[in-house]
């Protein structure tokens, strides 16, 4: 585990993701996620690319995990919004350890009354499929949570969700 | 784009044609089969340890092979999807195209229906050109099927050639000739297993 203190979340986050073997990372762009999509793109250990919804990158990561290869998704809370159907039809049922990144929106300081709109929807859901999530808002937790978490996963071949707070990630502020 | 147009392709069975395709797999190729009657009929061809059977998330036939093929670029990777459930994830091509794997071959069945639920039309039943559209998305070697022996050639060529290639087929109103095990677990574990994965 890399020294929490000195380093940026997305760093953490990536060092967490490599030290798991997770290699393929598949997203949906996202402003707050940004730096850590550029630093997986510049990294060749990692197959880094973006699709055009977030439940084909949920379809790619699925076959690419049955076929023996580790991968994460990324998205934002609307993102995440629109996977409900392939959660409950394929990940939980299935039995997929599907790693999801969630950059949260909707909360401390949004400015699009959708966006908090969808934010209430995603704990719920979450909650109703059984799929364990953690809200991460301190740096000092999260390289224990995630690389925990990725374990617990994959051993138990359940689906996990971190929601990264702006509390952790500084997340969108309104230029008013 | 030098493709024969839909309206002269033959309407052919996907039973038939299912049949025929797995008859040419003799290198434990994956075979993603997608919702409803598509997975039904591969399920009735002859159940293979490297096929997989979507029961649910229609649309995601496609993504679930290119990952596969991501994973293991040794093996080749065929998805069969329908015009419908294809429909619903037309974008699914463009990133095909963009990452071009060549160990992937998509087929589509067109039947211009939604068979499953009612036979209520889709968009490819008189508009819609499928073969057009995932061209346009960047799948160069994308083609309609005229008949069977034309499909036979198609396939045999994109599994010797390397693609990623889509051959697309206008098939008949018949629904599956049987149903899949509705196991999700059994399915994912001995998909698996054929593909030589321990977790």
């Amino acid at each position: 585990m890399i020294k929490t203190q000195q380093a940026s979340w997305h760093e953490i986050v990536l060092a967490t993701l490599k030290s798991n073997d997770v290699r393929l990372i598949v997203y949906v762009p996202d402003r707050v996620l940004t730096p850590l999509i550029k630093a997986l793109h510049e990294d060749a250990f990692f197959t880094t690319f973006a699709c055009t919804r977030e439940e084909e990158a949920l379809g790619v990561l699925t076959g690419a995990w049955m076929a023996g290869m580790r991968g994460a998704l990324l998205m934002q809370t609307s993102g995440f919004a629109t996977l409900p159907n392939a959660l409950a039809s394929l990940t939980v049922p299935s039995q997929i350890p599907m790693i999801m990144f969630v950059s949260e929106r909707g909360t401390l300081g949004e400015f699009n009354l959708g966006q908090v709109m969808v934010c209430n929807t995603m704990q719920p859901v979450l909650n109703a499929l059984g799929i364990a999530h953690h809200t991460i808002t301190r740096q000092d937790e999260l390289a224990f949570i995630v690389d925990r978490s990725i374990k617990q996963a994959v051993a138990t071949q359940a689906p996990v969700t971190f929601i990264l707070s702006p509390l952790l990630t500084g997340g969108k502020v309104f230029a008013a | 784009m030098s493709v024969p147009h839909v309206h002269n392709a033959k309407v052919m069975n996907r039973f038939e044609l299912t049949k025929r395709l797995t008859s040419k797999l003799t290198h434990e190729e994956a075979v993603i089969g997608g919702i409803g009657n598509t997975n039904f009929d591969l399920w009735m061809s002859g159940q293979r340890p490297q096929n997989f059977y979507m029961l649910g998330s229609m649309g995601l036939t496609i993504p679930i092979a290119l990952g596969v093929a991501i994973a293991q670029p040794q093996r080749h990777v065929v998805a069969l999807e329908g015009d419908g459930s294809l429909l619903m994830q037309l974008s699914c091509l463009a990133t095909v195209a963009e990452r071009a794997p060549k160990n992937l071959t998509i087929v589509i069945w067109d039947n211009g229906i939604y068979q499953i639920t009612g036979s209520q039309p889709t968009a490819s039943a008189a508009t819609a050109d499928l073969v057009a559209i995932a061209q346009g998305c960047g799948i160069a070697k994308s083609a309609w099927a005229v008949d069977e022996a034309d499909f036979d050639r198609l396939f045999t060529t994109a599994i010797a050639e390397g693609g990623p290639s889509l051959i697309a087929a206008r098939i008949d109103g018949q629904p599956g000739v049987g149903a899949t095990d509705r196991d999700p677990v059994q399915i994912r574990a001995r998909f698996m297993q054929g593909l030589g994965v321990k977790r």
